[in-house]
């Protein structure tokens, strides 16, 4: 994952900043696929060095599957949190007992430290306030537990064990 | 085909715009800054995608379109919300709390470092 080769890179550039072509024409017209083409290699050159990590590679089948349940596992969170914020919200006693926690993170590459503080953010009652080297700050709503392992246990458990498999 | 599509379009803007009610009702009653970011946060995600994921099934023809919208507004608003928390916490904006404050001895050791 450390060595990933500059081809890989701008050939995974390429491959997504086309798809986000073909999304933002929606056309099949052929002229605009051949300027398409043109237009995101030019782009892809300019930046695949900053652009990715993983390459190629994250195309694997095995990475996919961890994808696609990875996605579905976010949406269900999300769609959870806006219960949760909307039961608080409407509820005439306020019931929030808030506070910063911190726990520690098996991630190793800081694209995966961002999505899973990203995913933190979107899911219910918590959001990431820093990262400093492999620690999250989190802030908590409802704050049930003070102690490392199992703020770990309740927020970061069921994300990092399906991101540990795909960038790792 | 396209009445559903139409109906469903209706479902998805009106869903969004509850969320983004709800999301302003909780900006209104919380009480700091860190709690109404909380409310902020979640609600006008969702409420966004859902809103926009309902114009794009009204005119099928955006419906890319309305996908990548949506892939962004899921990148960058955690990522806006972070930035607004770390901010705040950098200009001394404590948080309301009555069990625990782990990020005070960071931004403690941080401010000294500063003052060398």
């Amino acid at each position: 994952m450390e060595n990933v080769s500059n081809i890989s890179k701008l050939f995974y550039t390429w491959i997504i900043l086309f798809i986000v072509w073909l999304a933002f024409t929606s056309t099949l017209a052929i002229e605009e696929v051949i300027t398409g083409l043109i237009v995101s290699l030019i782009v892809a050159l300019l930046s695949f060095r900053f652009f990715t990590g993983t390459g190629l590679g994250i195309f694997a089948p095995k990475k996919i599957f961890y994808l696609t349940q990875y996605f579905f596992v976010f949406i269900g969170a999300l769609i959870k949190a806006n219960f949760h914020v909307a039961k608080i919200v409407l509820s005439p006693s306020l019931p929030i007992n808030p506070g910063i926690v911190e726990f520690e993170t098996k991630l190793k590459s800081d694209f995966a430290k961002m999505v899973l503080a990203n995913s933190i953010t979107l899911t219910p009652g918590t959001f990431t306030v820093d990262i400093v080297e492999n620690r999250f700050y989190i802030h908590w709503l409802e704050v049930e537990a003070t102690d490392e392992e199992s703020v770990y246990k309740e927020i970061a458990e069921g994300f990092e064990k399906i991101l540990l498999k795909i960038y790792e | 085909m396209e009445t559903v599509l139409l109906y469903l379009g209706y479902f998805f803007v009106s869903l969004g715009a509850a969320f983004l009610f709800l999301g302003a009702f909780g900006i209104f009653r919380m009480p700091d800054f860190y709690t109404r970011l909380q409310a902020g946060t979640k609600s006008s995600t969702l409420g966004a995608m859902s809103l926009i994921l309902g114009v794009g099934l009204m005119q099928p023809e955006w419906f890319f379109k309305t996908l990548i919208i949506i892939i962004f507004i899921a990148i960058s608003n955690p990522i806006s919300s972070h930035a607004l928390a770390r901010g705040a916490y950098k200009t001394h904006q404590k948080p309301l709390t009555d069990t625990i404050d782990a990020y005070e001895e960071v931004a403690e050791e941080n401010d000294n470092k500063k003052e060398e």
